[in-house]
């Protein structure tokens, strides 16, 4: 059976392509005699996400709030401490599942451009032919598909496939960043940060490609980003992130239009307006963001919340559905203790 | 500071047990008979007994580690078999004439080298730079024992102006602080300073001139900073890296000691451990690399907690 | 004596991920500019003079360097028929120092090789693999680390006496460790750059990973390291030699020479430093060579 084949579909519409529950990755820090008494820091705990098929994911939240380690446990980069991956209905990494590598074959992403993403000593043509030729296929479908992949992308195969990384422009890396992902054919592909590092003229191109390659290639997207103008733009569905948790999920107007957790609220008035007679005078957040190695109890937003109370020292918020979207937050659980909360 | 200390300290336990490994399997390495490698022919009974007990070559190998270990963990180290006295004795006093040559040799690198790698970084004209940059590479390149014995050519054979061998004169083996015995030190401390002087002012320059060409000194002279005052802070930044690479090269003063040590008969330890090879003098050569070795392995960790102390950048795992 | 650790000397990381503009593959550009480079050409020739006369001594037509004469001893610098003089047992000094630059370049270039081998494998392995593996090695290591170089080089060669053979064994001990730490550091460093996990996310194997993407930026650091120690091992083993632990006599050997003309300082001192000045001479274009390698390879420069 070839492997390097596009991989069918098979639990249907209506089954998650992906699925993660109770992801946890903690990294242990220097400290301590002889490795005791360690401090971990908690990138992940306990996250549980799902991808639709076909949608594209927005992950936002601030820097250290866990994003690229999901991206990566999601990819098993990382290990998980804990957790499960099901992948279109088949587990991964368990005895009746599929194996990691072929969650490879599936599931790829595009790095954050920075000079570390592509191999200076090897040619684009040879970058996007390692992983094809590394499944098996044979060097002159591999150079066939690396000259259809670049014309996807929008570089000119016959100018580029020699060229060094070097020689590339910004922009020009990351399409070829982003036709390495698409090297294998994959259903889901997690974009981290893809276009943070580009300028904005190039950013804008770049994601009028994603949209068409999305639609022409049935893909599925995970779009993990702290812009949330691009986020915005880009998502069919939302999902907040604070201090490896998930605070707010729920479809893209909803969350923009009715955002319902304090941080995302805060999140979306502290981006600066167009218009120069909405001036915003304090800032929406007070406090610096705590360390992900000793994070709050309860409720990690709580020491940077306005409305924090004691039952949110006490007891951690669930993600509660609340209608169109999903919130973690006492205030919006009934009975929960919190003043506000709606009895 | 005191727990990274500790921390550092605790991590060294196996290194070191390793390394008393290492230096006990000397004796086994020597090919032939272990026995007669360290005991000579016409040795009377009482010292083999003695250093049959102290070996234990009749019991199995992790035992002999062991007993041996136990016995110079209390601070005996066999007896020696040129001298029949304790190993101890002759390499700490030796020992301590190796710590005179390596201070005075360091003392003159150091110091020259910081001089020259800041002139050099400072400077305008290309001739010092490239002047200075030639010093370190001779001081790096140059067989340092070679050095020596032109040194002695040079100062007295053809000069007579100093002495070409000895600690003192009329082979004085104690160091005293007076002239004829400072006389004597100065080819033995010239000839051993030269790698360290080559390497630490090369450091020395690149490091400055990084630092010169780096942002944070544009930033001082913007804010209109004397030039000595700007130094300063240069120096400051470039200590860290400028002491790791002293530390090292001190560590390997100890080494490059032995040779020096040889052409100029200079009683220190690698004087010792010369002629304790040629007499096949076993204990006196373990007993003088296990005190080398552990002295340089304190000195690194020193130079290791120093380094942290002056940089806060680094954080140690 | 000096095995310098390249990362606290040059404070800047060993690895550059990109090359600048000009000169397309990244292996082309240095090799332009070492071309350009006027004192690394200079020294190479040198080296290759030096190497192709120790290679071809037996043919240069020179005097028998074994062969004593009790009369013709000592004889100065432009005696007729001996253009550097006469060692102390009557040996025409060109010919041994010819031939004496066979055994000291031997001795200096082969540890180091074996070394690079040795060293290289478990360092890359060390590094790659990460955890346990990596502890477990560097651990090893520093055990060796503990010890100044001379010294464990000295102590070795003590023990296991005198011979080429078993200098040859302990320069290799010697020079392994700091290979292994030198590849493990940079072998870390290029595991951690963005192009190694889009590759292991690919799902290659970690053969093919390490072979794709990993030698290829790792080898170059590797080999700069490598050749900066090229220096040290002929001074090193020169002073084994020095010391009578190394190259037993009557073979021609740069160390040894200075050891058995140091009896002649006072009739001859010019010929008596004469090893020492080869010795220096080829330390000096090794170490310039390595910094010109460097330089070339040093994208930022």
């Amino acid at each position: 059976m070839d492997s390097v084949l596009p991989v069918e579909d098979r639990g249907g519409p209506a089954q998650p392509l992906l699925l993660a529950s109770g992801l946890r990755k903690h990294f242990p820090v220097g400290g301590g005699l002889l490795g005791r008494g360690r401090k971990v820091v908690r990138a992940v705990d306990d996250l549980t996400l799902s991808v639709a098929k076909g949608e594209t994911l927005g992950v936002v939240g601030e820097s250290g709030c866990g994003k690229s380690t999901v991206a990566r446990l999601l990819i098993r980069l990382l290990k998980p401490d804990r957790g499960t991956m099901v992948l279109d209905g088949d587990p991964v990494d368990e005895p009746h599942g599929i194996t990691v590598n072929e969650l490879r074959r599936q599931v790829q992403m595009v790095f954050q451009d920075s000079y570390a993403s592509l191999n200076p000593r090897l040619t684009i043509a040879e970058t996007l032919a390692f992983a094809p030729k590394a499944h098996g296929l044979p060097a002159a479908e591999a150079r066939d598909r690396v000259r259809d992949l670049l014309a996807k992308v929008g570089l000119e195969p016959d100018t580029y496939a020699e060229r060094y990384p070097h020689e590339l422009s910004g922009g020009q890396r990351q399409r070829v960043n982003i036709a390495r992902a698409l090297a294998l054919r994959p259903r889901l592909v997690i974009l981290d940060e893809a276009v943070s590092a580009l300028d904005k003229s190039v950013e804008a191109q770049v994601l009028n490609m994603l949209v068409d390659l999305k639609t022409e290639l049935s893909l599925t997207y995970l779009f993990i980003s702290h812009d949330l103008n691009v986020v915005q733009y880009l998502s069919d569905r939302v999902l907040v992130m604070y201090l490896g948790k998930i605070v707010e999920l729920g479809p893209v107007e909803a969350i923009y239009g009715d955002p319902q957790h304090p941080y995302t609220q805060a999140l979306l008035s502290a981006r600066p307006s167009m218009d120069p007679r909405k001036r915003t005078k304090e800032a929406p957040i007070q406090g610096d963001p705590p360390n992900p190695i000793d994070p709050p109890s309860g409720c990690r937003f709580r020491t940077r919340c306005p409305f924090a109370e004691d039952v949110c020292a006490r007891v951690e918020p669930p993600l509660a559905d609340t209608g169109r979207q999903e919130v973690a937050c006492h205030m919006r659980v009934a009975g929960s203790g919190h003043s506000k909360a709606v009895a | 500071m005191f727990l990274y200390a500790l921390r550092r300290l605790l991590y060294l336990v196996p290194v070191a047990f390793g390394v008393s490994l290492l230096v006990f399997a000397l004796v086994h390495l020597a090919p032939g008979d272990p026995i007669s490698a360290i005991v000579p022919p016409d040795a009377p009974q009482e010292v083999v007994d003695k250093l049959k007990e102290y070996y234990g070559f009749d019991k199995p190998l992790p035992i002999q580690y062991l007993r041996w270990l136990g016995v110079t963990l209390t601070g005996d180290f066999g007896t020696s078999i040129g001298t029949g006295r304790p190993v101890a004795t002759e390499v700490m006093s030796a020992f301590g004439n190796t710590i005179i040559l390596a201070i005075s040799a360091t003392l003159l690198a150091f110091t020259l080298a910081v001089i020259l790698g800041t002139a050099a970084a400072y400077a305008k004209s290309r001739i010092v730079d490239r002047l200075v940059t030639l010093i370190s590479l001779m001081g790096v390149s140059v067989p340092h024992f070679w050095l020596a014995i032109v040194l002695v050519i040079i100062f007295s054979v053809e000069l007579g102006a100093l002495p070409p061998m000895g600690i003192g004169p009329e082979n004085s083996t104690g160091w005293r602080l007076d002239g004829p015995h400072l006389a004597h030190m100065v080819l033995p401390t010239i000839a051993l300073s030269v790698i360290p002087l080559g390497v630490v002012t090369r450091t020395v320059r690149s490091t400055i001139k990084e630092i010169l060409n780096s942002e944070f000194v544009t930033a001082l002279q913007a804010k209109g900073l004397r030039d000595d005052q700007i130094l300063r802070h240069v120096l400051k930044n470039a200590a860290p890296t400028c002491l790791a690479v002293m530390g090292l090269q001190a560590g390997n003063l100890i080494g490059g000691s032995i040779l020096i040590e040889t052409v100029f008969a200079w009683p220190g330890t690698g004087f010792l451990l010369n002629s304790a090879i040629f007499r096949r003098d076993l204990p006196i050569l373990q007993g003088t690399t296990l005190v080398l070795a552990f002295f340089f392995m304190m000195l690194n960790l020193t130079v290791d907690i120093i380094q942290t102390m002056v940089d806060p950048r680094i954080k140690r795992n | 004596m000096t095995l310098q650790s390249p990362s606290l000397e040059l404070g800047a990381p060993l690895v550059q991920p990109i090359a600048t503009a000009g000169g397309r593959s990244y292996w082309q550009s240095v090799r332009r500019r070492l071309r350009r480079d006027p004192v690394t050409l200079i020294c190479a020739g040198v080296l290759v003079l030096l190497v192709a006369s120790a290679l071809l001594a037996p043919w240069l037509g020179l005097d028998d360097p074994y062969k004593t004469s009790m009369i013709r001893r000592l004889y100065p610098l432009g005696s007729p028929g001996h253009l550097l003089g006469t060692d102390e047992l009557g040996r025409d000094m060109f010919a041994r120092l010819v031939y004496g630059g066979r055994l000291s370049l031997f001795m200096g270039v082969t540890p180091v090789v074996c070394a690079l081998l040795i060293g290289g494998l478990l360092g890359i392995t060390a590094g790659f693999l990460g955890g346990r593996v990596n502890m477990l090695i560097m651990r090893i290591m520093d055990v060796f680390y503990a010890f100044p170089s001379v010294l464990l080089a000295i102590s070795l060669s003590g023990a296991m006496g005198a011979g080429a053979e078993n200098t040859l064994l302990s320069l290799t001990l010697v020079f392994i460790p700091p290979v292994c730490r030198v590849s493990e550091s940079v072998t870390t460093q290029v595991r951690g750059f963005d192009f190694v996990d889009a590759a292991r996310a690919s799902g290659a194997s970690m053969l093919s990973i390490v072979r794709v993407h990993v030698l290829g930026n790792v080898l170059g650091p590797i080999l700069v390291y490598a050749t900066s120690l090229i220096s040290v091992a002929i001074i090193l083993a020169a002073g084994l030699s020095f010391l009578g632990l190394g190259v037993k006599p009557p073979e021609p050997e740069w160390g040894l020479m200075l050891n058995t003309l140091r009896q002649a300082i006072y009739v001859n001192p010019v010929l008596a430093a004469l090893p020492g000045v080869m010795i220096f001479i080829t330390s000096i274009c090794f170490n310039l060579m390595s910094d010109g390698l460097r330089a070339a390879m040093d994208v930022k420069a």
